[in-house]
Order: structure tokens, then C-alpha cells, then sequence
């Protein structure tokens, strides 16, 4: 009874001091808050938002309500993040080979890449590139052509937008290539594990993905034409491009600074996995007949992968709680537009910036889940 | 053991009861603010991260500005000493969160009243002392001379949490052009950005243009549209529910631009005292109870003239002189053709 007692009342006291610190500052809250006349409520909400974002993936104007403002930053921030993690990951792997590389020039270019951006601060990283690689763009007027149709200026980069017809088709030919490729795949195992013959999978994997949306063009009437940017006049010296996509470069900024950072400490997770495996592992694999690539595709790579995952995780947090320093240089991501502007507009403090709390948590959570998935995917299983 | 517990707990709760009447007591009398004030010494002012004309600090940390001086005047009354004021310098998104939190006592920052503002987020805003209008600047070598030269695919740059950003969506959305917003968070950011040729357009306050045109690299080369798309009554705010406080801040600036009314400067306050004028000895304390109002002495008035000047030798100080906006426009006195009217103290 007395071991007992001695368990539970550590635990029964700190429920208790949480629950009263959340209270006390709950209480104190509502009191200020009564004091100075603010109202509480989420009612605002639906209310017209009445300011434009600059970019949004969704349709949005000030007509539209303070959710759909919320949206737009929202998915700003994930769009940011999303490319931001991506290219941070491939970068990432292959500076952090490049670092094992034997290769004394591409060894110490890596170390230097690493040392270099992962010891500046990030915000002074996305001012760089936003303020002083963008004064070095040229004006719209100025601009020269890459290829002839994308164009790199101070306003922006400006691409070639698609114009399709017949798109469903096309796009029903690539879920067909997948879902073909993934019918191969366990053929090819089921094959492997009764027979041993081995299907080279991913030579055949390729051809589909590029045939059969080809043959849709071929064969299936889907057609695709470019609409190229032109240049525009507004004024003598002030010019825009006008058709095709253009990216704004706080975009392009803010992407550029988050995956070159986070990169670095993903290279460094790459190459301490890497090197975390036995060298006995790859000499024991090379012995029984591996060639070199099947020992790092099916030896090195699993072992490594469950080195690799857990603090690459955490990476691929900091990266999308990173993208919240948008806001220096005007991307409109979910803090400029909801906890900046909409904020400033309701005054709507407390419920503002308790949403945009919860948003980062549920968005860092998915990341979590989804990572931590994979981890137990790739984890050892014991049979 | 128990014995102990009852006189400790007798104790607390006495010394409990005192407390409680004490600081009733001079709740009742004082404003909460005041007495705050006066206890730590200094008056706590927010301010904008760096306007010239308004609110700007140089290389030894010196706040210069019309907006300071509204709160030199407030320390100046209130304290006795124009100089015992600690500013806080805050962006537009901070500003009224830093007032309604208690972290600062005025908000002087170029602020623009508006309804909204006045009613649902615990403000009071207390007088106007400038009156703006936004407006556009633009490259000289642009060729533009007037708003309606505006053409689709306009990029604007601005600041976010300001009126500036609805503004600029009314002005568009009524002359039917479609642009591109480019907010940013902090004014040096906006300049920065403007300057570089990252947008066609700078909106914002005329009188912020005015005076973040000289940093630009090259002034000369941008002008202000003359169109002015809307009104911007910029002016001091305080927490809502200190009337008394409210009172010492409206009063503090309407001294001000009363005694240039009355020709009353720094210079010549001593001698005002002497004037045939009862409106002139009212204000220089030679007349009167106005301070008791407000738990002040009589001479704060006075202290305020002699310490930070009038209005117009303020605006003379921080705006004319420095080139921003020498033409008083209607920042005049309604007198000699301006629309700045406060009422009488007395």
C-alpha cells in the first residue's frame, strides 16, 4: 500500500500543478481580456476578409472570409515545405555521399557545403537570397530567355504554362503505368521467391511510365500546346510578363534558403547512417557475390535507412516550422496571412494565434505519424 | 504546531485585508496607469521601428519625431521631465497587442482611427495629431504621373496589419485594375524591396512616403503621386477603461497644438504668464485649477510647453526642417486655412 502511495502521489501532484498553471492562465485571460472590453469568439471567422494575398493555390479575394484567408496561408506553408523537403532530401543525400566520397575534391566541396550553410542563421540566409540575389536579377525589360520561353527577373520566374486537351486521358495513362508498375513489382517478387529468376523491374518500370502516356498522345487525341510569357508594358520603364505561370520570387527565396540549410543536417544524418553500418556488412555482401550496387541497394541502404529516418524526421519538422519565417520577405504563408495581417485586422489575438498553434502542431504530427510509419516499415522484423 | 498555523494564517489574512483597502482606496482616487507611472518613473510609449519625422531613433539612441514628442509631453506633464519616457519601438503587427497587454501605456504610431479599431480591440484613441492620406509612390523613369496611368499586372508594395492593405484593395477593386500585393512585414523590408525594382508602386501614408523616400539609395529619383486614396487621421491610443489616463493623453497633445493657437512657445511660456489673455494664463497655469482634474499640479501645462514645445514648433523640428513634408497642408491650424481644431481648455 505504501510503495504504492509513494507511485502515484509524484504523478498525482504534477496533473495537478498543469492543471492549475493552464487554469490560472485561462482565469487571467478571460479576466483581462473582460477588463478591456475584448470579445472572445471564433465568430469572425466567416466574416468578409476584405485584404488580397499575393498568391494563393486556391481562388481567393477579399470577397472571400477569414477561413479562406486561413486556407491560403495554410497552403502556402505546406506548398513551401513540401518543395522545401524534397529538394532538402536529395541535396541532402547526395552531399551526404559526396562526404564519403574518396574523392578529395567532391569530399571537401561537401564538407565545406555543410559547414558553410548549416552555421549561418536561416533568417539571414532567406535575406540573403531574397534581397541580395534578387537586386542582382534583371528587370523584366532586361531579361534574357532561358530556352527561349522561361524567364528569371526581379519580379519573378515566369515558365510556360500547359494548355491540354484531352487531359483526363493522359492522365488516366500514367494511373495506368502506376498501377501496371505495381502489379509487376509483386510479380516480380512472387517470381524471385519461387523460381529465384530475377525481372529487371525497373528497366521495365520506366518504359511504362514514359509509353504509355505517349501512346496516349499517339493513339488517344491528348494534345498539349505552350502559352509562352510576353512581355507587357505598364509604364516607360515598368514591364511585366503577362500568360504562362509566374513564381514569385519570395517563393523561390524562401524555398531556396530552407532546402539549402536543411540540407546540410540531412547530409550529415545520410553520412552518419552510412557509416553506422558494420564494415563487415558490405565485405560479408561483396563476398557472397554482390555486385557493388546490389550491396548498397539491399545491404548497406536498409541498415542505414534505420540510422538515417528518426533524425531526418526531425529535419523535415524544422524545415516546415522554419517556413514560418516567410513573413521577412512577403511570402504569404499561414503567419503573414492569418497571424499577420487577419490578426491585425479582428484583433482576434488569443483565438489567431491559438489556431495557428494548432495548425504547426497538427501539421508537425502528420510528419511524425507519416515518418514514423515509414521508420517501423523499414524497422527489423523479427519472424 | 496547529497553534502557530492559526496566528500565521490570522497574520496573512490580515495583512491581506490591508492591502486590499489600501490600493482600493487609491485606485479610486487615481487612474491605475498614473500611479503606475509615477511609481516607476517613466512614461512607456511604443513607437514605430524607425519613421523619420514620426518616430525615429539615431545613432545614440535619441527618439526625435512628432509621434515621441506626444509622449515627451505626456512625461512632461505627468512626471515633470520630458526625457523620463522608454520607448518601445514595435511593428504594426505588434502595436496594439503590446497596448492592450500592458506592456506599454500610449501607443504614439502613426496610427490610423478608425472604427473598427476605436471599438472592438480595447482601444481608445484619444485626437488626431496628423492627418494623412494614402497615397503611391513611383519611379520618376516610369513616366507615371497619375494613378489613373495604372495598368493591370501593377505589383504594389506595402506593409501588413496596416489600413494601407484594405485601402489598396478599395482603390483597385473601384478603378477595376488587377494587382499584385507584395505585404511585408517590417517598412525597411518594403523600401528595400521597392528600391530593388521588385514592385511598380510604394503605398502607404503620404507622409510615410514622404519620409522613407530618403532612404531610398537614390531620393530623386521616385516622386508621390498627388491622388490621395483615403483618410488617415494618424493619432495616439490608449487602453480602453482608464479615463483618467485617456484624459492626461488627450489633453497632453491638444496643449500642444492649443498653445501654438494662442502663440505660446517653448521660448516665451514664462512670460505668457503675464498675458491679458485668461485662455493664455489658463494654459501656462497662471489661471485656474485645470491640472486637479487629473491628479495633476497646475503647472503641467507649462511644463509641457517649455519642455517639448507647440505644435507647430514640433512639426517645424521633426517634419519641415528635415525635407519631408515642409508644406503643412492641412496639418495647419484651422486659423490659417488647416482643419487642426481641439477644444478650448479651460
Amino acid at each position: 500500500m505504501n510503495f504504492k502511495l509513494k507511485d502515484i502521489v509524484p504523478q498525482l501532484i504534477t496533473v495537478t500543478a498543469v492543471v492549475l498553471v493552464f487554469g490560472f492562465f485561462t482565469y487571467n485571460a478571460q479576466i483581462n481580456m473582460e477588463n478591456r472590453g475584448i470579445d472572445f469568439g471564433y465568430g469572425f471567422l466567416s466574416q468578409e476578409s476584405s485584404f488580397d494575398v499575393q498568391f494563393s493555390l486556391i481562388e481567393y479575394d477579399g470577397s472571400h472570409s477569414y477561413f479562406r484567408a486561413y486556407l491560403v496561408g495554410l497552403l502556402n506553408t505546406i506548398l513551401v515545405s513540401v518543395i522545401g523537403i524534397i529538394i532538402a532530401t536529395i541535396l541532402g543525400v547526395i552531399v551526404g555521399v559526396a562526404r564519403l566520397s574518396p574523392n578529395y575534391l567532391i569530399n571537401k566541396f561537401a564538407a565545406f557545403y555543410v559547414e558553410f550553410f548549416r552555421n549561418i542563421p536561416l533568417l539571414l540566409q532567406i535575406f540573403f537570397w531574397y534581397f541580395a540575389a534578387l537586386r542582382a536579377l534583371p528587370l523584366p525589360q532586361d531579361a534574357e530567355a532561358i530556352f527561349g520561353v522561361f524567364f528569371l527577373t526581379i519580379k519573378g520566374l515566369y515558365v510556360p504554362a500547359f494548355i491540354w486537351q484531352n487531359f483526363s486521358v493522359f492522365f488516366y495513362s500514367i494511373v495506368a503505368a502506376i498501377i501496371a508498375i505495381v502489379v509487376i513489382r509483386i510479380h516480380a517478387k512472387r517470381v524471385q521467391e519461387n523460381q529465384g529468376k530475377q525481372i529487371p523491374v525497373f528497366l521495365i518500370s520506366i518504359g511504362l511510365i514514359f509509353i504509355l502516356p505517349l501512346l496516349s498522345f499517339l493513339i488517344g487525341g491528348v494534345g498539349i500546346s505552350f502559352e509562352v510569357p510576353v512581355l507587357k508594358q505598364l509604364a516607360t520603364t515598368s514591364f511585366i510578363y503577362e500568360g504562362g505561370v509566374s513564381l514569385p520570387p519570395e517563393l523561390i527565396a524562401l524555398t531556396l534558403s530552407l532546402s539549402l540549410y536543411t540540407a546540410t543536417f540531412i547530409a550529415e544524418c545520410v553520412r552518419a547512417g552510412i557509416q553506422g553500418v558494420g564494415k563487415g556488412q558490405k565485405e560479408a555482401a561483396a563476398s557472397i557475390g554482390l555486385t557493388p550496387n546490389q550491396v548498397l541497394k539491399l545491404v548497406i541502404m536498409p541498415q542505414a535507412l534505420r540510422i538515417i529516418i528518426p533524425p531526418t524526421t526531425n529535419q523535415y519538422l524544422n524545415l516546415t516550422k522554419n517556413s514560418s519565417l516567410a513573413a521577412a520577405i512577403a511570402y504569404p504563408d499561414l503567419v503573414l496571412v492569418f497571424a499577420g495581417t487577419a490578426l491585425m485586422q479582428t484583433g482576434k489575438a488569443i483565438e489567431i494565434v491559438s489556431i495557428t498553434m494548432f495548425t504547426y502542431l497538427t501539421l508537425s504530427i502528420s510528419i511524425s505519424l507519416l515518418m514514423n510509419w515509414y521508420n517501423k516499415k523499414i524497422a527489423i522484423q523479427e519472424k | 504546531m496547529f497553534k502557530y498555523l492559526k496566528q500565521l494564517t490570522s497574520l496573512v489574512a490580515m495583512v491581506a485585508v490591508l492591502f486590499t483597502f489600501t490600493t482600493e482606496s487609491m485606485a479610486a482616487k487615481k487612474s491605475k496607469t498614473l500611479k503606475n507611472t509615477q511609481k516607476k518613473g517613466f512614461v512607456r510609449c511604443g513607437v514605430s521601428q524607425g519613421l523619420p519625422g514620426f518616430s525615429n531613433a539615431d545613432a545614440a539612441g535619441n527618439w526625435t519625431g512628432i509621434d515621441v514628442d506626444v509622449c515627451r509631453a505626456v512625461a512632461a506633464a505627468v512626471l515633470g521631465d520630458a526625457n523620463k519616457v522608454k520607448f518601445t519601438p514595435l511593428s504594426a503587427k505588434e502595436r496594439f497587442t503590446a497596448l492592450t497587454s500592458g506592456e506599454i501605456d500610449i501607443l504614439s504610431r502613426n496610427t490610423t482611427w478608425t472604427l473598427s479599431r476605436d471599438a472592438d480591440i480595447g482601444l481608445t484613441f484619444v485626437g488626431v495629431n496628423f492627418y494623412d492620406g494614402q497615397g503611391f509612390m513611383v519611379r520618376k523613369s516610369s513616366g507615371i504621373t497619375s494613378t489613373s496611368q495604372f495598368k493591370d499586372g501593377i505589383s504594389a508594395c506595402t506593409n501588413i496589419g496596416t489600413t494601407t492593405e484594405l485601402n489598396m484593395r478599395d482603390f483597385f477593386n473601384s478603378k477595376g485594375i488587377k494587382y499584385e500585393p507584395v505585404a511585408f512585414e517590417k517598412a525597411d523590408e518594403v523600401v528595400a524591396a521597392y528600391d530593388a525594382g521588385r514592385c511598380d508602386t510604394y503605398t502607404t501614408d503620404k507622409s510615410g512616403l514622404a519620409a522613407q523616400r530618403t532612404k531610398m539609395s537614390n531620393p530623386d529619383e521616385h516622386i508621390v503621386l498627388p491622388e490621395t486614396v483615403s483618410k488617415e487621421p494618424l493619432g495616439p491610443v490608449v487602453r480602453q477603461g482608464d479615463s483618467v489616463w485617456e484624459d492626461i493623453v488627450r489633453w497632453s497633445l491638444n496643449t500642444m497644438i492649443e498653445a501654438e493657437e494662442y502663440g505660446i512657445t517653448s521660448a516665451n511660456a514664462d512670460m505668457m504668464k503675464t498675458s491679458d489673455n485668461p485662455a493664455i494664463k489658463r494654459l501656462v497655469g497662471a489661471e485656474g485649477e485645470l491640472g486637479a482634474a487629473f491628479g495633476l499640479d497646475n503647472d503641467w501645462s507649462l511644463r509641457i510647453i517649455k519642455q517639448v514645445g507647440n505644435y507647430g514648433e514640433s512639426y517645424k523640428r521633426n517634419i519641415a526642417d528635415t525635407g519631408i513634408l515642409p508644406d503643412r497642408g492641412p496639418n495647419e491650424l484651422w486659423t490659417k486655412g488647416g482643419i487642426l481644431y481641439v477644444p478650448p481648455a479651460r
